[in-house]
């Protein structure tokens, strides 16, 4: 009783293993996970790797012998009613549509993660603020707000970034500052605090990373909306402008020959799917990879 | 004599304000400790004991706690003149807290190693990682945990060992007080007086101050040089661990406290508390606060405020000891 330390065993030898690899470790043990980020690194090697597979004209330029083809050795996704080659289409498309839903994400989670937790954490008036101001973007519905923000700054790559940044950061401002509303008064965060912490490390080190897993996979999900999103935006043909191919583009202009030539809806379809789910497995995997609860 | 003081708080007066209420927290406490001494600060739930403790601190409620009136001066510094950059290097660094329940004053996001030096980056940034990491590896080994288990997260380890880790992180910066608020409440007996007897091996170590809160008698007999007995936002005894132990005049309310410890040599089939609950904070009786639910209470205690009696190191607020040539000396649990 009178002893003042306890004797722990010096015989037991702790594994010392290195943060990633341990996150890595739990990440492989996930198969669905494995597959998602298989089939996503395979998709990201064929899109970098597309000038060596097929050049970019084939993609924009089309040869009108050869209107609605169907697939064949010459054209593996057969050609669309210009002529263009859809296997080249599928692959240049896949650059700015994944491009697009990526970068809009990590803006979106950059600037709403930041408003949620300055909003959530500070509480009162900038709390009120920033509610209130959001609450100007959500009166208005994303389709036509993002409309309205193409129309108005012209559509390009750059304008359609910021209008799907635009329509997207709000999920994230209430998400993050209703996780740091929660979070901002466990006893650690007090504890933080008495240590002489300052709010800005006391939200980046304490509170953000315990909200990491809702993030993580609200984040992946929002890439997959995105995707389609991208494509709703260029079936009404405020995408990217023509013939710059992208995978919402060539579903619109699919649509009028649905019946004559299917594959021509149907190769742009199965790679928004097939990159959309890849990326959520990606995500929930991450999720309990990172949580340091699960780990065994 | 002053010099000797590390802290000094002078009628402290702390309320929460809400709009439908207005709850009298902290009425005017005076409490003093000595360099390398420490003070026990005991009562029941609601007595004021933490609020004291955050009021140190600075870190009541934003929104709802307000210190009213009183100085709190540390070091011959006058923490509530300090600007909040200046606390927060006051923070973590001069005064460290332990908190009550270990399981959740912990980050379970971040590894042991990490927790512990941050606590040390944030107050000695010329530091380079090497360094870091040995006084994280000395901190973990002087309580008592494997420096090899430094890469664990908080949840691989038993509460006892958490409030190692926690106790860990509050002296590895050495502070000139440490506040532990009910350290080993949250723990089993076994281990409670296993992380006593380092907290005060330790204390002797270092030669911190410390302000020992608590509602265990026991824990004041063993680690504590003073003690202060708080009831509904004020000290209503305080003196030296001696005067309160064995002084011949005791407040009525510390009789109580001493008379429901349960003890092993008399046969007795029930506790004894005291009868009883302590008045609604945010309605305070008008006279002494103590006297709804006191033995001797007298006319005069539910009209007039208790004035302090003063003797020697002893000091008490009551009424029995007003007049102390005629006041009788309560007598031992009847």
């Amino acid at each position: 009783m009178s002893q003042a330390t306890v004797q722990t065993p010096d015989k037991i030898v702790f594994k010392k293993q290195s943060q990633a690899k341990e996150v890595w470790r739990r990440y492989k043990k996930n198969k669905g996970a494995v597959i998602g980020l298989v089939l996503f690194s395979f998709i990201l090697i064929l899109l970098a790797g597309a000038n060596f597979i097929v050049p970019y004209s084939a993609a924009t330029k089309g040869v009108f012998s050869q209107i609605n083809q169907p697939p064949s050795s010459e054209h593996l996704f057969g050609t669309d009613s210009y002529g263009r080659d859809v296997f080249a289409r599928v692959l240049y498309g896949g650059r700015t549509s994944l491009m697009v839903a990526l970068l809009a994400t990590a803006s979106s989670c950059l600037i709403g993660s930041t408003l949620g937790a300055i909003a959530g954490y500070f509480g009162g008036r900038v709390d009120g603020v920033i509610m209130r101001s959001l609450d100007i973007f959500m009166s208005i519905p994303d389709i036509l707000f993002t409309m309205a923000v193409v129309f108005a700054l012209g559509a390009n790559f750059q304008n359609l970034l910021i209008a799907l940044t635009l329509a997207y950061f709000t999920n994230y401002v209430r998400l993050v500052r209703s996780q740091v509303l929660n979070l901002a008064e466990q006893d650690y965060v007090e504890a933080a605090k008495a240590g002489g912490s300052g709010s800005t490390r006391i939200i980046l080190t304490h509170i953000l990373p315990n909200a990491m897993g809702v993030i993580i996979v609200n984040t992946t999900l929002n890439v997959a909306k995105i995707i389609l999103y991208e494509s709703t935006l260029s079936f009404l043909g405020l995408g990217m402008p023509p013939p710059a191919p992208a995978w919402g583009l060539m579903l619109a202009e699919a649509r009028e020959f649905m019946r004559a030539a299917p594959h021509l809806m149907f190769f742009p379809a199965v790679a928004i799917v097939v990159s959309a789910s890849s990326i959520n497995l990606i995500g929930d995997g991450l999720r309990d990879a990172l949580d340091p609860k699960l780990k065994s | 004599m002053k010099n000797d003081l590390i802290l000094d708080i002078k009628n402290l007066r702390v309320i929460y304000q809400t709009d439908l209420e207005t709850v009298e927290a902290i009425n005017g406490i005076d409490l003093k400790i000595n360099k390398g001494k420490t003070l026990g600060l005991v009562g029941e739930t609601g007595a004021g004991k933490t609020t004291t403790a955050l009021s140190i601190m600075r870190l009541l409620p934003e929104k709802t706690g307000k210190i009213l009136s009183g100085e709190i001066h540390f070091d011959r510094q006058e923490l509530l003149k300090l600007s909040p950059l200046e606390m927060r290097k006051v923070r973590g660094n001069r005064i460290a807290m332990v908190f009550q329940d270990p399981m959740t004053s912990l980050n379970p996001v971040m590894t042991v190693r990490e927790q512990i030096a941050e606590a040390i980056k944030l107050h000695n940034a010329n530091l380079s990682n090497d360094e870091v990491d040995q006084r994280v590896e000395t901190a973990l080994s002087m309580v008592g945990i494997l420096p090899s288990r430094k890469n664990e997260y908080p949840h691989q380890f038993s509460g006892g060992m958490k409030q190692r880790v926690v106790i860990a992180m509050a002296l590895v910066c050495e502070p000139d007080l440490l506040i532990a608020d009910e350290p080993t409440t949250a723990l089993d007996v076994t281990i409670q007086a296993q992380v006593l007897m380092m907290i005060r091996e330790l204390r002797d170590r270092i030669g911190t101050s410390m302000l020992m809160i608590t509602h265990d008698l026991g824990i004041v007999a063993k680690i504590c040089d003073d003690v202060a007995v708080m009831y509904a936002g004020q000290i209503v005894e305080s003196g030296t661990v001696f005067d309160l132990f064995t002084g011949e005049k005791r407040h009525p309310y510390t009789q109580g406290l001493f008379d429901s410890i349960p003890s092993l040599n008399t046969r007795s089939n029930r506790l004894k508390p005291i009868q009883g609950l302590m008045p609604d904070p945010s309605n305070l009786p008008k006279g002494c606060c103590f006297a709804p639910r006191c033995q001797h209470c007298m006319d005069i205690c539910i009209n007039e405020r208790p004035k302090q009696v003063i003797e020697g190191t002893h000091t008490l607020l009551c009424h029995l000891f007003a007049d102390s040539s005629a006041a009788p000396a309560p007598q031992e649990g009847e």
